[in-house]
């Protein structure tokens, strides 16, 4: 079956001439037929424009083109509904933005249509990517694949579902404080988080700017390397893109873990991770021992302030990013009798309660008097986060942890403690706050019920390159990445 | 650090979002215990240590001056909950 | 008790860019509403701002002319207020790290030199314009995002005359630089003016009172000198003042207090994420310091003082640079600068506004008006002929020597051609030379006339005096 695919696996069928582009999309439209009703990981889907492009791209394919040219030229890639299509909705799994279509396409949108991908569909996400679970969407909720009772993870799970449901060749999310890392390490698949201004954030509705990244998520590492390698760049559009050159990702895969240092960070190892984790995580040092690598113990201080400094940077950043939808440009409106009524209207009615309370907080520790006790504060304990990378990073060439310290929980249970939702995030949003780039890929299995496991690799700035290639040698080492959830 | 019973009003009405009285009692708990959390960080020294404003430091990222097309009026207005004479219409605005 | 005003303006001007400060739309004043507009300055989600290199070289520039400190380090903030010409509700604006501070300004104030400092001179981004109708507002964001210089002054002004002046000269200063063409009838100026009354020579500041976005100078002065006296009169009666920001009716001449907003403003400053520090090294510096200008007050001083021209010539080749800048290139190596003057503002500036040409237009080089002026002072031409050849030169160009030979325009001093026609007037006309002799010399200027008009005006007339004088004395 096509859809059982890697994107790797369907562009070399495609550059073989064996399965045309069409094909390709109609199963997954047929794909999405049998088991979104169950998965819901797609808010949309424009099925005429998305076999309008698969048509162009066997246009193109019967006219010579080649993979080795686009990488991705006739593969189905969905969106998470963040992504600035032009003439598509954008609605953020928000109801504030009405029947918005934006006027212009994003960077990493036109950088994948270059590459050839028949960009489809979009996902659900928690609105303005604020979430853990993909519950935090106005258009309701999505469901891991591996036990519907069960929250996909989030922001980006709408993702994550589509990937490991097979609805699709790959996914991009965005990642803000694990926000593609999570949702892959819940559902089982590869979320990778490049180095902060690796990937042009023009054309992402923006959460927090100095945190947030675009990055793939997909079926195994060499698909997410493809995805990375069509998304990377500098981008004059973006102020915080890095102009530096971006390698070839696919070709640097291969190889064992000799001569690799990875570092255990003692500060992530601690009680409370779930056991079936913790044993899954441990194994998976232990295979990589194997494969050659130098395991390293390393200290990282301020880890345990990592939660308390995200949530008011973010939050503080979200505050202003978010104050755009007023209801006058765009978006639905609420009217009232005076601007102010109108713009306390619109956001009252048009924003969830996680986003609520975000802008509250965020708007809170911005505020006189509180400024620096909150947010200056917090931008220091940001600087300490980051040092604590970069000293670990002299003795090591990466560090491993697990992705979240449990599985997934069943949807609701989370939902009216906040914080404890947020604590959740714990070993995933020091990557954002120092800004360096993470992988997470699938290392196990809890028994009863079966969901999958995350472990994380985070990476020196801008090394995505060698990220990949541990993962990948890990990877293939393990069966892991084969395990397909039953739907 | 700050008190945490926080005027909840005054910061809803800053971030111009109408909450019902149940929102409000429920989010002024909500955040008051994460402000209670975020204390943690009055437990660090951060004498001397630099504010981290961007993840990648650079600097002078600069355009030049020139001109690019806009977009048509007709895609600048397409979204306008309600325009009139090429105008984003909104309530009277007393000056 | 004798009170003082205490007044501070912070203006707001447009810079002279080609395009907006974040994005590539057009820096123009005049289009059909929502047409210089694209998603980035509608504010539509997922943009990001890039900044203009050009408004910032004209910043420093700024700073530069303002005499003042132009850091190592500047950065933008946002300011977070809702209101429907913002389009993303909050302005990136420089809050703590502007990139321009502390600088002054001299100018011309009631017969002397008065100086007002500066606090800073920022970088924003101005917001759309309102509409106002019966029922509704409408939003034109053709504005929004138009590079906007915030120049902030200290409270160093002391009376609506001397706010008026230091707007004046600030505004001839940004002309002047090339910073903003400060067009006010275009909305490209704007104040905010802060003032304060104390008992006079105090230094305590009194309660502050903001009267918002004034568009025009005399609105300003007008407005000050209705509020200072309302403030005054109201500590007189013993009243107290409160601390408001307040609107200038401009039909009705006086400041009424803005309906209190049901909000506090609080702007929530902080780092605009999305932009990175400004650290201007030596070498972007350097390029901009070749474009500093000469200022007005320093010109006028030096026109006066190097060219011994008087103040109002002087205040003529501030107010026009270009006929200035003909005017010092016409008197180099000549000692009449002041006749070349005359004859730069005269005449040459005349017929400049009456043709609506300029400068660049002249069909003649400065050199020529030098040339003009040495031949009339050397008597080879008189001012009338003058006046034929400078109208030539203008029409058609040339050089006046040419010209002179050309027009046979020479003045005629050679005494045998003068005894001949001095002889002939006296012959013709012995009445008046019968006067002369008995003692009516103004009866000579008639005979002089005689000569001229035989000699077709090429007759020197003073050399016609002095010849008809020993003529007719024998």
């Amino acid at each position: 079956m096509l859809h059982e695919l890697t994107l790797c696996g369907l562009a070399a069928k495609l550059d073989a001439r064996e399965v045309s582009a069409r094909e390709a999309m109609q199963a997954c439209l047929d794909r999405i037929d049998a088991v979104d009703g169950r998965v819901s990981a797609f808010m949309s889907v424009d099925r005429d424009d998305a076999l309008g492009q698969a048509d162009a791209a066997d246009a193109a394919l019967a006219k010579g083109a080649t993979h080795a040219g686009q990488p991705l030229l006739g593969v189905p890639v969905s969106m998470k509904d963040l992504f600035c299509i032009r003439g598509q909705p954008a609605n953020c799994s928000s109801k504030i933005l009405g029947d918005f279509r934006s006027p212009y396409d994003g960077t990493v949108v036109r950088k994948l249509r270059d590459a050839g991908a028949v960009l489809f569909g979009r996902v659900n996400m928690d609105e303005f990517a604020m979430g853990s679970s993909t519950e935090n969407s106005a258009f309701g909720r999505t469901h891991n694949p591996w036990d519907l009772e069960r929250v996909p993870g989030g922001s980006s799970g709408g993702s994550a579902a589509a990937v490991v449901a097979q609805e699709c060749f790959g996914s991009i999310g965005t990642d803000t404080g694990g926000s593609i890392r999570q949702p892959a390490a819940l559902c089982g698949c590869v979320g990778l988080k490049p180095t902060y201004g690796r990937v042009s954030r023009y054309g992402v509705v923006a959460f927090a700017s100095s945190l947030d990244q675009v990055g793939p998520l997909a079926r195994d590492v060499r698909d997410s390397a493809v995805l990375l390698g069509a998304m990377a760049g500098h981008d004059p559009r973006d102020s915080t893109s890095v102009p530096t050159e971006v390698p070839d990702y696919v070709a640097g895969l291969g190889g064992d873990l000799k001569g690799i240092r990875l570092g255990l960070p003692r500060e992530y190892l601690i009680d409370g991770i779930d056991p079936g984790v913790r044993a899954a995580f441990d194994e998976a040092v232990k295979q990589c021992e194997a494969l050659g690598a130098e395991i390293h113990e390393v200290s990282m201080p301020h880890t345990e302030y990592g939660v308390a400094t995200y949530y008011i940077v973010a939050t503080a950043e979200a505050s202003a990013n978010l104050a755009r939808f007023d209801g006058i440009r765009y978006g639905d409106r609420v009217d009232g009798d005076d601007p102010f009524s109108l713009y306390c209207n619109t956001r009252g009615r048009g924003f969830g309660e996680e986003v609520k309370r975000r802008i509250i907080l965020g708007t809170y520790v911005l505020s006189s008097g509180y400024y620096d006790a909150y947010y200056l504060r917090a931008q220091k304990v940001r600087t300490l986060i980051k040092r604590d990378f970069e000293q670990a990073f002299e003795s090591v060439d990466a560090l491993i942890t697990p992705t979240v310290p449990a599985p997934a929980f069943k949807a609701g249970e989370k939902m009216d403690d906040p914080l404890q939702m947020y604590l959740s995030d714990i070993f995933t949003i020091s990557c954002n706050l120092a800004g360096t780039c993470g992988i997470s890929l699938p290392c196990g299995f809890t028994g009863d019920p079966k969901l999958p496991i995350g472990l994380q690799i985070l990476g020196k700035p801008f090394e995505e390159s060698r990220l990949l290639q541990i993962a990948h040698a890990y990877e293939q080492a393990t069966p892991w990445h084969r395990e397909r959830a039953v739907l | 650090m700050a008190d945490n019973d926080f005027d909840i009003q005054y910061v809803a009405n800053l971030a111009r979002i109408a909450l019902s009285p149940e929102e409000e009692g429920k989010l002024s708990t909500q955040l008051g215990d994460i402000l209670g959390y975020v204390k943690k960080l009055e437990e660090l020294d951060v004498t001397g240590v630099e504010p981290m404003a961007h993840a990648v430091p650079m600097a002078n990222v600069l355009r030049a001056d020139e001109v690019q097309p806009s977009i048509s009026q007709e895609a600048a207005l397409a979204n306008a909950p309600r325009q009139a004479n090429s105008l984003f219409v909104v309530p009277k605005i007393v000056e | 008790m004798e009170y003082e005003a205490v007044i501070g303006l912070e203006t707001h001007c447009q810079l002279k860019t080609n395009s907006k400060m974040f994005c590539g739309c057009a820096n123009e004043f005049g289009a059909e509403p929502n047409t210089n507009v694209c998603p980035v300055c509608l504010g539509m989600p997922g943009v990001l701002p890039v900044p203009n290199e050009r408004a910032l070289q004209l910043t420093a520039l700024t700073g530069y002319l303002l005499n003042c400190e132009v850091p190592g380090f500047a950065k933008f903030d946002r300011k977070n207020y809702f209101y429907p010409d913002v389009c993303k509700d909050y302005q990136i604006t420089q809050y703590d790290f502007p990139s321009t501070t502390t600088g002054q300004v001299d100018f011309e104030f009631g017969g002397g030199i008065e100086r007002v400092r500066i606090t800073r001179a920022h970088l924003e981004e101005d917001v759309g314009k309102n509409n106002h109708f019966a029922q509704h507002s409408g939003v034109d964001f053709n504005r929004a995002g138009v590079p906007l210089l915030e120049i902030v002054s200290e409270p160093d002004l002391r009376s609506a005359d001397m706010a008026y002046e230091y707007l004046n000269s600030l505004k001839d200063i940004l002309i002047y630089g090339g910073v903003s063409d400060c067009d006010m009838e275009k909305g490209m100026v704007r104040c905010d003016v802060n003032i304060s009354v104390r008992p006079k020579g105090g230094s305590e500041l009194g309660v502050k009172v903001e009267i918002k976005n004034m568009n025009t100078f005399s609105g300003v002065r007008r407005a000050i000198n209705y509020e200072v006296p309302r403030q005054i009169e109201t500590l007189e009666a013993g009243g107290t003042l409160v601390q408001e920001t307040r609107r200038w009716d401009d039909v009705a001449g006086i400041t009424e207090s803005m309906r209190t907003k049901e909000h506090a403003h609080d702007y929530r400053y902080f780092p605009e994420p999305d932009l990175m520090p400004l650290k201007p090294d030596e070498a972007w510096l350097a390029e901009v310091r070749s474009q500093i200008v000469e200022l007005p007050l320093a010109r006028k001083q030096r026109f006066a003082k190097d060219y011994g021209i008087p103040a109002q010539d002087a205040d003529v080749f501030v107010g026009n640079v270009p006929l200035g800048g003909f005017f010092e290139q016409a008197i180099e190596g000549a000692s009449n600068p002041k006749a070349i003057a005359n004859w730069v503002i005269n005449n040459l500036q005349a017929r400049l506004t009456e043709t609506g040409t300029t400068i660049g237009d002249l069909k003649f080089e400065p050199s020529a008006i030098r040339e003009l002026v040495a031949i009339i002072d050397t008597g080879t031409i008189s001012s009338t002929g003058g006046q034929e050849v400078f109208a030539e030169l203008f029409e058609n160009g040339g050089s006046p020597a040419a010209i002179v030979e050309d027009r046979g325009l020479a003045q005629v001093s050679d005494s045998g051609e003068l005894d001949k026609w001095c002889q002939e007037a006296i012959d013709a006309n012995p009445g008046p030379a019968d006067d002369f002799r008995n003692g009516k010399e103004n009866a000579i200027n008639f005979l002089k006339g005689q000569v001229m008009k035989a000699s077709r005006g090429k007759a020197n007339p003073q050399v016609v005096g002095e010849t008809l004088a020993k003529l007719l004395k024998g």
